[in-house]
């Protein structure tokens, strides 16, 4: 009687077990960037819930996304700096955008509210170069006459890690100041001539929150979320603006998406009157060639669902959606570059 | 067919002495003593092959480790162990800041947590009233098992901000004045930095420390400590002229264990000690360790020279781990050479 139970019960919880790993076999797999993490994750629920199908996107950091994508151990790849054209080529890759995003300075000065400062990209390049000093520099004070700015020693906060939000703060630094290109340069990580490094957008958050005085750089919803005092910066064309969707919107707006080859568009330094200089889209890395068209189809099922019903919780999570015409090139490089193994085109 | 005979108890020869007529219990020794020593081969076997897994796990990190750091080190040779250079975008490594903050990290470790540990142990031991021996020696314990990580937010969020508004101009008030060491307490006061990552290491390492000098404390024969205060010693004496002579091995062990855990801690310095590839006099100024430079760089190191150079920071610290060890070890026979001299 009793042995009879055991068995019942073991050919349950096998059954079960088996159900269970048909269900996780059908998930399609991401890695890569953590910046777009919590809009994937949260398209994923809601996508699973419209249509039954999941993702189990690991937010491991862009170069580790960039590596699993190579090792083909993903269904897709995700990074924060776009691939050059040429290494796409080489490893037979597709990159589109998904979702954009901007990166904001954030200070942490007495009696200073949040989006009063105003930044020139010399001033801030100047300042994480090390060569301005003090808040009551000459160069800060001529561009803030009625904010009371104190005597105190400026700590500049980075990323410790490496990140693609680095990367659009340096390549932003590096397009407007040539000094800064010079001796930094753009990167996920670099050498940075002063400050203090904090690990991930919550580690700089935290630096800049306890240090008087400090100055750092975080994506915008982390900035939002802890009511942090960003800065205007003044754009391309000359604007003082203020981080938001629209701006973000408006820096997108400009590019030249079609014409760039490999879609390799960084969104830094836009023109455009109203549009945010660090703003930047999170890519897509997939293989052209797919060994299984099941899975490959599942993916570009997913970013298709999720262009078309996304927006609304993009903007609930302060990250801006493709804009129409960007997502239509995106499915023609679909159409145009994913084959199957017999050459036939997936989408 | 000696050896196997050997094992058998001496009342069990007997028996079969005296029932070797009949055989019948000839027999049954003889089925469980091959039963048994097939259980001693297997047993010796079995156990031979875990100790020998230690063994090869240990030569696979370092093969692993060497293989990983090869183009590093064939692209930058031994310069890279002096250089201060760590420039992911010109893909320009060397590994002395690194190193130095590892040093210097958990030396100023050290210089902490030995004399209190020591005094943790011999408070426990010598003087505590026995009713809080129990409470407090599990105290230490416990303190032994909170994770790193705890350690690192608990000096991120809660140290370090009482340590930049209250330790470090206190300590830059006096101590920066003195000449030479005062340019170890110069510069911007922001709580996190190598003197806060050294604290933090300490406070980690001393449950680890003061418990192996409490338990090699608790071993000192009763009879010696007693003989030396019938002869009138003070506690110190007691501590100095008998506890630690005797105790001295154990002592080192201790020490060695908590600077073997200093040296690979990584959470906790990854938060507090500032992240930043720079050298300065100044304790106060942000540094890097070899393992805090490992856990931020790993995951998102792209380019080949950059993996390699942190796989080659990686043999670097376990080249260092082992050279402390060693040196322990060798440490401790000259003393136990002395010991037998005397």
């Amino acid at each position: 009687m009793r042995l009879n139970q055991l068995v019942k019960t073991a050919v349950i919880a096998a059954g079960a077990a088996v159900a269970f790993s048909s269900a996780v076999a059908a998930d399609i797999t991401g890695a890569g960037a953590t910046f777009p993490y919590p809009i994937y994750s949260k398209w994923a629920e809601s996508y699973k819930a419209a249509t039954g199908n999941g993702l189990n996107y690991q937010s491991i950091g862009s170069g580790g996304g960039i590596k699993q994508i190579k090792a083909k151990t993903v269904d897709f790849g995700a990074s924060d700096m776009p691939l050059k054209a040429a290494d796409l080529e080489t490893e037979g890759l597709i990159q589109f955008p998904a979702i954009m995003g901007g990166v904001v300075p954030i200070v942490n000065l007495d009696g200073v509210t949040p989006g009063q400062l105003k930044m020139t990209p010399d001033v801030l390049a100047n300042i994480y170069l090390g060569k301005i000093l003090k808040w009551n520099d000459a160069q800060i004070t001529a561009l803030n006459p009625g904010a009371k700015l104190p005597d105190a020693d400026i700590t500049v906060v980075h990323r410790s890690d490496g990140s693609g939000t680095t990367f659009l703060w340096t390549d932003f630094l590096s397009k407007t100041n040539a000094d800064f290109k010079a001796t930094v340069g753009a990167g996920t990580a670099v050498k940075w001539p002063a400050g203090v490094g904090g690990k991930g957008n919550e580690g700089v958050a935290a630096n800049v929150q306890r240090i008087k005085g400090s100055i750092g750089y975080v994506e915008y919803a982390y900035a939002k979320k802890n009511k942090m005092s960003h800065t205007q910066v003044k754009n391309r064309d000359g604007q003082f603006v203020q981080p938001d969707d629209e701006t973000f919107k408006a820096a997108a707006a400009g590019a030249d998406w079609a014409k760039t080859p490999g879609m390799e568009v960084v969104l830094t330094n836009q023109p455009g009157k109203a549009s945010w200089p660090i703003t930047g889209a999170s890519f897509i890395l997939m293989h052209k060639s797919q060994a299984s068209a099941e899975r490959a189809k599942e993916v570009l099922k997913f970013f298709e669902w999720s262009y078309k019903n996304g927006g609304a919780m993009a903007t609930e999570l302060d990250y801006v959606a493709m804009p129409a015409p960007v997502v239509k090139l995106v499915q023609d490089a679909w159409k145009a570059n994913l084959k199957d193994a017999s050459g036939k085109a997936i989408w | 067919m000696s050896a196997s005979f050997n094992s058998i108890p001496a009342h069990a020869m007997t028996l079969d002495k005296e029932n070797s007529e009949d055989g019948i219990f000839g027999k049954a020794l003889m089925a469980t003593m091959r039963k048994q020593r097939l259980q001693d081969f297997l047993f010796h076997k079995i156990t031979f092959i875990f100790a020998l897994s230690v063994l090869f796990v240990l030569l696979g990190i370092i093969a692993s480790l060497m293989i990983g750091a090869w183009p590093a080190l064939k692209e930058f040779g031994l310069p890279f162990i002096t250089s201060v250079e760590w420039d992911p975008v010109n893909d320009q490594y060397g590994a002395a800041i690194a190193i130095v903050g590892t040093l210097v990290t958990s030396f100023l470790a050290l210089l902490i947590a030995f004399p209190v540990s020591f005094g943790i142990a011999l408070f426990l031991t010598e003087i505590c009233p026995a009713w809080l021996k129990r409470p407090l020696g599990t105290a230490v314990e416990l303190l032994a098992g909170v994770p790193s990580i705890i350690y690192g937010m608990w000096g991120l969020f809660v140290f370090a901000p009482l340590f930049s508004d209250y330790i470090q101009p206190a300590l830059a008030g006096t101590l920066g004045h003195v000449p030479v060491i005062g340019q170890l307490f110069k510069g911007p006061m922001m709580g996190i930095g190598i003197l806060a990552a050294g604290i933090i290491l300490a406070v980690m390492i001393i449950p680890f420390i003061a418990s192996v000098m409490r338990d090699v404390f608790e071993i000192v024969p009763p009879v010696l400590k007693e003989s030396a205060y019938a002869l009138g010693c003070t506690k110190w004496e007691v501590v100095r002229k008998v506890v630690l002579p005797y105790t001295r091995i154990g002592v080192v062990g201790g020490v060695m264990l908590g600077l073997g855990r200093a040296l690979g801690e990584t959470m906790a310095i990854t938060f507090v000690i500032g992240n930043a590839h720079k050298l300065s006099w100044s304790l106060f100024a942000a540094g890097n360790s070899i393992a805090s430079t490992l856990a931020n760089e790993f995951a998102e190191a792209e380019s080949v020279l950059h993996v390699s150079s942190l796989f080659a920071l990686g043999l670097i610290l376990f080249v260092i781990t082992f050279i402390v060890l060693s040196a322990a070890k060798l440490m401790l026979m000259g003393m136990s050479r002395k010991e037998g001299a005397k």
